[in-house]
């Protein structure tokens, strides 16, 4: 057995660190936050300049990456740094799935992802599918040669910013079946497709997307048609291991933060760290993080494990970090107190990047029924 | 043993229901239950609302202009006031200083500020935590020196925290008086117009969005003699005596039993796994589980409110009341930011804010994840849940 990262995603770390510390501070951020685009293209193109993109795709995709631990390494130094920048979105996710199923003048738009040129979002989920991937009511139906999309799809992060998105749609089947869900590749400009947009509470921006007889080329399907269903749901396991990586690092400065005040901030004469009351709660934040990253080395470990062994991973990393993310972030709150409060302070927005988390991809209720449902199969 | 409210308790709560029926239009209910923002106006409508009724002021004494409502009917009061989701009378001239003025106040200062406080003519707040003075509220800082003709204090400091300081035009203060004695013996409670030159209001935006807290500077600001409180040097008494005697409804046990009646509307429009949240058995059981505490919860509110209502002060219960009930409400927060799914993720102030009408709200949810995170001050305002715990040690252990 061996913990340590191998020399290249050591570097990668060290790099990706030391530029997030630089160029990504709380008034930097707050800035990007309060922007109208919530994201700002400089950082986007520096970050993909350093390789950070890059990282996320495998050698044969043109990347140099792509595996568990170069997902994690990246996302848990974003994570740190509280970035909004919707890599998982662009990269992990509507990127990844080009990658994986896309044809070769499909996967030509892999190198403009990786440059930093194009922005992507994946159009999945629906008004009534919660945390279910297959529960996927968008129709797809040929015409004349064409596919004509129809339907709405729900909180589709990264939409606004987008030049394509990813849009899944049923070309058989009933809603729910795992069978039947295609992929296609839709301009944004798309004639029918509307985009209305709103900010997110942990940052960044999202929109519901509605898709009214849009019509695309049968060569917009990404694979064969009504088969996507194992793709997006290895895709899925993939942003999973990138979002419980990037939790785990908001949770570091969480805890950092949190030490600091409670060695610096005074009441009744004396740092408010001492009062055990106090102390003792943060070392329980302390025993939840070693938890937080054993849970996250076995997601990122087990992403290129059969699809059994990696959904049960998958379901368990996501279960016990929604656990230890909820107890951090308040944790982290309570023992600060009202300073954590105010919106300039760090670690609102860490503590929001967090817990907000659990919304995206199935919380901690969902994995924990998924967990017993994969042991039982 | 009786757990049955009274055949005139059960008149009285007839009559506040109908009452609310009747005045709570589904506009402001919906502004209370977090789908639009409440306004001075709103506040101050609903205000005009109850003083017309007599309600505006159930603690006070009758002489005064009050309800002198008994514990048992305050309790009623709040929690069909909740129920129905009214607004909540501003607490802070009407229950917070009131009380200190009809204790230790003059003639003069009753007879001045308790009927403006009723006709709404003040909306005053309070001058407090400093950035120094948080949870060890007695060290704050905060400076009031006589000058040498005596008619006035010069005040110099800063306070902090100070809830919806953006619409008072009054501010009670704790300040200090005299810096060479202990602590509590050197600080003393002044009256101060918000309007007097040397006073800056800045505004504290939450990490909801909300700016619903201020920070306020005083540089050299003049307050008249006339504007103390009872002795000067006696603030501290006049301070605990104000926390003791306002914690009737500090279990907020209205607010939890509206925030479980929405928890389960929310899952009944949330589908999860093609079938509504509210029948996941998973689910099922965390509205179980926190119905079960807020039962007993309710339950002791009710034993200790009586005991109150019988002439007894509450001591180390109000601070029990006060940890379990605002855990029960932040348990109740979380459960209604998770039914609602990926749908808790936009940023709801913007729809508070009508800025954006496009914005998802499919299940009439409203802003369930930015009033979790709201709601975690409830366990750090108002003397934080571990300074409660310290009391409840150090009363029951005599430590």
């Amino acid at each position: 057995m061996n913990f340590d990262l191998t020399e290249e995603r050591q570097m990668l770390q060290d790099t990706l660190r030391r530029f997030l510390r630089e160029r990504y501070d709380t008034a930097t951020r707050n800035k990007i936050l309060e922007s109208d685009t919530g994201l700002s293209t400089e950082i986007w193109a520096e970050l993909a300049e350093l390789g950070v993109i890059g990282a996320l795709f495998t050698e044969e995709q043109g990347g140099f990456g792509g595996k568990g631990f170069d997902i994690s390494v990246v996302f848990e130094e974003l994570g740190r740094a509280g970035v909004v920048e919707p890599f998982l979105d662009t990269a992990v996710l509507a990127g990844g799935l080009i990658a994986d199923l896309g044809n070769d003048d499909q996967q030509a738009h892999v190198e403009e992802i990786i440059g930093g040129s194009l922005q992507l979002a994946f159009a999945h989920g629906e008004p009534t599918s919660r945390y279910d991937l297959t529960r996927v009511g968008t129709t797809a139906t040929e015409k004349g040669g064409d596919i004509i999309l129809n339907g709405r799809k729900a909180v589709v992060v990264n939409a606004e910013a987008a030049d394509m998105l990813v849009v899944s749609a049923r070309e058989s089947g009933g809603e729910g079946d795992a069978d039947g869900i295609s992929l296609f590749l839709v301009p944004k400009d798309a004639k029918g497709l509307t985009v209305q947009g709103y900010a997110l509470l942990a940052g960044g921006r999202a929109a519901e997307v509605t898709l009214d007889d849009v019509a695309v080329p049968a060569s917009a399907r990404l694979g064969e048609a009504g088969k996507a269903s194992p793709a997006i749901e290895a895709r899925v396991a993939a942003a999973n291991v990138a979002q419980t990586a990037e939790t785990l690092g908001a949770m570091e400065t969480a805890c950092a933060l949190t030490k600091e005040y409670l060695g610096t901030r005074k009441q009744f004469g004396r740092p408010i760290g001492t009062f055990q009351a106090l102390a003792h709660r943060y070392s329980d934040l302390l025993i939840e993080m070693e938890q937080a990253r054993s849970a996250v080395i076995l997601i990122a470990g087990n992403l290129e494990a059969d699809r059994g062994t990696r959904e049960r991973y998958v379901s368990a990393t996501k279960n016990l970090i929604g656990r230890v993310g909820r107890l951090v972030g308040e944790e982290a709150i309570q023992l600060h107190g009202g300073i954590a409060m105010t919106q300039e302070y760090e670690l609102a927005h860490i503590a929001k990047r967090i817990i907000m988390a659990d919304h995206r991809f199935g919380d901690v209720d969902f994995h924990l029924e998924r967990f017993i449902a994969l042991a039982a199969a | 043993m009786d757990l049955s409210y009274s055949d005139e308790d059960k008149t009285f709560r007839d009559e506040v229901r109908a009452f609310m029926q009747e005045k709570v239009t589904p506009e402001l209910r919906d502004k209370v239950r977090g789908m639009g923002e409440l306004t001075k106006d709103d506040m101050e409508g609903w205000h005009a609302t109850l003083n017309a009724r007599g309600w505006l002021a159930p603690n006070w004494p009758k002489k005064f202009g009050g309800a002198e409502w008994n514990a048992v009917q305050k309790h009623i009061f709040d929690e069909e006031a909740e129920a129905a989701s009214a607004p909540r009378i501003v607490p802070f001239g009407l229950s917070m200083l009131a009380p200190v003025l009809q204790k230790f106040g003059s003639q003069e200062q009753n007879d001045y500020w308790l009927p403006r406080l009723l006709k709404g003519e003040d909306w005053w707040c309070q001058g407090y935590s400093e950035p120094g003075a948080g949870s060890d509220l007695a060290s704050l800082k905060t400076s009031a020196v006589k000058n040498e003709a005596g008619t006035h204090y010069i005040v110099n400091g800063q306070k902090t925290w100070t809830t919806l300081g953006q619409h008072a035009n009054m501010i009670f203060c704790l300040v200090r008086t005299d810096k060479d004695v202990k602590q509590q013996e050197g600080i003393s409670f002044l009256l101060i117009d918000m309007a007097t030159p040397g006073i800056e209001v800045r505004p504290i935006i939450l990490l909801d969005g909300t700016p619903e807290v201020n920070e306020v500077w005083f540089t050299d600001v003049e307050v008249p003699v006339e504007n103390l409180v009872g002795e000067e040097n006696k603030g501290w008494t006049y301070a605990k005596y104000l926390l003791t005697h306002e914690r009737t409804n500090i279990a907020g046990v209205g607010a939890s039993q509206a925030g479980l009646a929405s928890v389960k509307r929310l899952a009944r429009s949330e589908m999860s796994n093609g079938k509504p949240l509210i029948e996941n058995p998973h689910f099922l059981a965390r509205i179980a589980q926190v119905e079960i505490d807020l039962m007993a919860m309710a339950t002791t509110n009710m034993r200790i409110v009586s005991k109150a209502a019988a002439g007894q002060a509450p001591g180390v219960e109000s601070s029990m009341l006060k940890v379990k009930g605002t855990i029960i409400r932040q348990e109740i927060n979380d459960l209604a930011r998770r039914a609602a799914g990926v749908y808790a993720m936009p940023f709801a102030s913007e729809a508070v804010e009508g800025a954006n009408e496009a914005l998802p709200d499919p299940l009439g949810a409203g802003p369930v994840a930015a009033k979790y995170f709201n709601n975690r001050k409830l366990s750090i305002f108002g003397g934080s849940n571990e300074i409660q715990r310290g009391i409840i040690a150090k009363v029951t252990m005599g430590s």
